[in-house]
């Protein structure tokens, strides 16, 4: 059994986001990053299923050298390799790409990911990767189960959840409760300086879009304040000036 | 030319988030002189799908085999495909969902298309095809150029006006080819609360965080959510805790919302709830201690003990209905 997990590097959920150079860079000044919560929620699962299944795990991220730190994590909660493709990831396209044809030779039996990144939040590179390989994709997982060459799997759907079945392999999506986030121990962390981190350079691949610039949402106003006794006051408020109600 | 709409339904009528694509895709085809043709897969009576007219669509294809009434993405995106083939679309616009970001992301590669997600405006065509798109949940928003013929476009709910005063769409049916393949994932069973309001596209969210205390309590929040025609969500250590199901989780890891009002009883307000908030158009929060940080993201609050409060807002709310 061979899993492939694809992480993304990205700014903390508590980091304050900005822009400098006229808007059109991300500040990374005081930013800590991290492995995307949702495919937090991937590796978790995939160390499960490695470890049931005794096969092998590698983590896979497009990006330059700042994100190895990010892949190291990932070495120290369970992976066993992991690769880093040179590149910027420009575009989700462009990164399904690299996923793609790396995942071509790879072979690999399952690939996991998050359901979206928090930086762009597409939701997109599962399903791309996927038509490229002509496997079945399936988004967003919160539960998935090996049975021999049969994955069950349950998917989020607005007011509940669906229950699938799908033959291996497939690509997919995952969210919570999955499985629950792994904190690597010691071990872990020890072990990941000693494991394989491969950079392998990207295929060259167009991109088939371009971010130029960036803003931020202009700052909201002050809360205005109605006294616990006198809740007749918000009611008319959101009736009569908000004219929600 | 065309521009062509994927269009999604629910319990016999299509979705207002479907709808509000139709309004955008409208907009956009009459600055580039296009025409706007929905396509929707599955069962619905043809009436119903006759009101894609309303926010402007000309006409509609409706594909309708039972298989497709589950959204097996693999089979969506290759009707959909097909769909923009026989139009002749070098544009598709659709909600973002689950299912419309899956079935999306494929056609990326069958249209060898460029796409943008979470587009929140009208394109600006002036020397490029530029798209305003929200990121980092909502915290920011990116202007993305898209370099290639045919385009996709993933509108975020509640970024656009729905146009609601169009005649009547005719409603053709379309014949596809599918394979086994494309059903290579089976569906063996859902489980759905369908009385319930469906939280994504609610008008108005109630939601209670864990100063409610415990499930047992959840009846106050359900009582205003009732009164209010709202919608009930939570945060997340509280379906962390079963005291309510996943699916009702509001935030960065939960259903991200855009309802016209979100209330928030004791909920602290932590960076990670707001991510799923910060697109409604009122917030109101209730909570006890006047420093929570929800407070900063608030239109209206109430300092106040939520066991007290709730009860009488209710009833303030009931007395105006
Ligand atoms: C990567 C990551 C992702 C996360 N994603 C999410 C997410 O998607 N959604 C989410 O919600 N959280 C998320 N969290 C968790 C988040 O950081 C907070 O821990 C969580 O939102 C707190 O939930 P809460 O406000 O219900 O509880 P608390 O922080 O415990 O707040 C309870 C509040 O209730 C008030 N209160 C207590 N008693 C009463 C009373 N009687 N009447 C009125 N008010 C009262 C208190 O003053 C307090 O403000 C995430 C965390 C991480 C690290
Ligand atoms: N640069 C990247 N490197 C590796 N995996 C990625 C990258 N970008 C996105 N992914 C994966 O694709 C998922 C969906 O990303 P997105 O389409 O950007 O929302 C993420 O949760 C990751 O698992």
């Amino acid at each position: 059994m061979k899993i492939l997990v694809c992480i993304t590097h990205v700014p903390d959920t508590t980091s304050k986001i900005q822009f400098t150079d006229n808007n059109t860079q991300f500040d990374k000044t005081g930013v800590q990053f991290i492995i995307g919560p949702y495919d937090d929620y991937a590796l978790a699962r995939a160390v499960e299923l490695r470890d049931q299944t005794g096969g092998s795990l590698t983590v896979l991220n497009v990006g330059e050298a700042e994100t190895e730190p990010t892949l190291r994590k990932a070495l120290a909660i369970g992976a066993d390799e992991a690769i880093r493709v040179n590149a910027f990831p420009s575009d989700s396209l462009f990164v399904a790409n690299q996923i793609a044809h790396y995942a071509t030779e790879g072979g690999y039996d399952l690939i996991l990911m998050g359901r979206e990144s928090i930086d762009f939040n597409g939701g997109m590179v599962h399903g791309m990767v996927a038509e490229m390989l002509g496997m079945p994709s399936i988004s967003p997982v919160m539960k998935l189960d090996l049975e021999g060459e049969t994955a069950k799997l349950a998917r989020e759907i607005e007011g509940g959840k669906e229950y699938l079945e799908v033959n291996l392999p497939f690509v997919a999506g995952c969210q919570e409760p999955i499985a629950e986030w792994k904190i690597p121990n010691m071990r872990g962390i020890m072990s990941a300086r000693t494991k394989p981190l491969n950079v392998v350079e990207a295929v060259s691949e167009d991109a088939a879009t371009k971010t130029i610039s960036y803003e931020l949402p202009p700052a909201k106003g002050a809360v205005k304040l109605i006294d616990k006794d006198n809740v007749e006051e918000l009611v008319q408020l959101l009736q009569n000036e908000a004219k929600v109600l | 030319m065309s521009i062509l709409v994927y269009i999604e339904h629910a319990d016999g009528a299509i979705k207002k988030t479907s709808l509000e694509a139709v309004s955008y895709a409208t907009a956009l085809a009459e600055k580039e002189g296009k025409e706007v043709v929905a396509v929707a897969l599955g069962t619905i009576d043809q009436g119903a799908l006759a009101k894609a007219g309303s926010a402007g669509a000309a006409k509609v294809l409706q594909v309708e085999d039972d298989k497709l009434n589950a959204g097996i993405i693999q089979a969506h995106a290759n009707v959909v495909a097909q769909a923009f083939e026989k139009v002749g679309a070098d544009t598709l616009v659709l909600a973002k969902s689950s299912l419309g970001d899956a079935v999306a992301a494929r056609l990326t590669i069958k249209l060898k298309a460029g796409l943008v997600s979470n587009v929140v405006a009208l394109p600006e065509t002036d020397g490029g095809y530029k798209v305003k798109r929200s990121i980092y949940t909502g915290k920011a928003f990116a202007y993305s150029e898209i370099t290639t013929a045919n385009k996709i476009l993933a509108v975020k709910k509640n970024a656009v006006a729905l146009k609601a005063d169009g005649a009547d769409a005719s409603v053709e049916k379309l014949e596809v080819t599918l394979s086994d393949s494309d059903f290579a994932a089976k569906i063996t069973s859902t489980d759905k609360a369908t009385d319930e309001i469906s939280l994504p596209e609610a008008d108005i969210v109630v939601s209670g965080g864990r100063g409610m205390k415990g499930p047992e309590n959840w009846n106050l929040i359900e009582d205003l959510a009732k009164a209010m025609g709202a919608a009930t969500g939570c945060s997340k250590p509280v379906s962390d805790s079963g005291w309510r199901p996943h699916h009702e989780h509001v935030g960065q890891t939960g259903v991200k919302v855009a309802p016209s009002l979100y209330v928030a009883v004791g909920i602290s307000g932590a960076i990670q709830h707001l991510a799923g908030v910060n697109a409604s158009k009122y917030i109101v929060v209730i909570n006890k201690d006047p420093e929570a940080p929800f407070f900063k993201a608030a239109d209206y609050g109430i300092v106040g003990d939520a066991f007290e409060v709730l009860p009488k807002l209710t009833e303030a709310v009931k007395a105006i209905k």
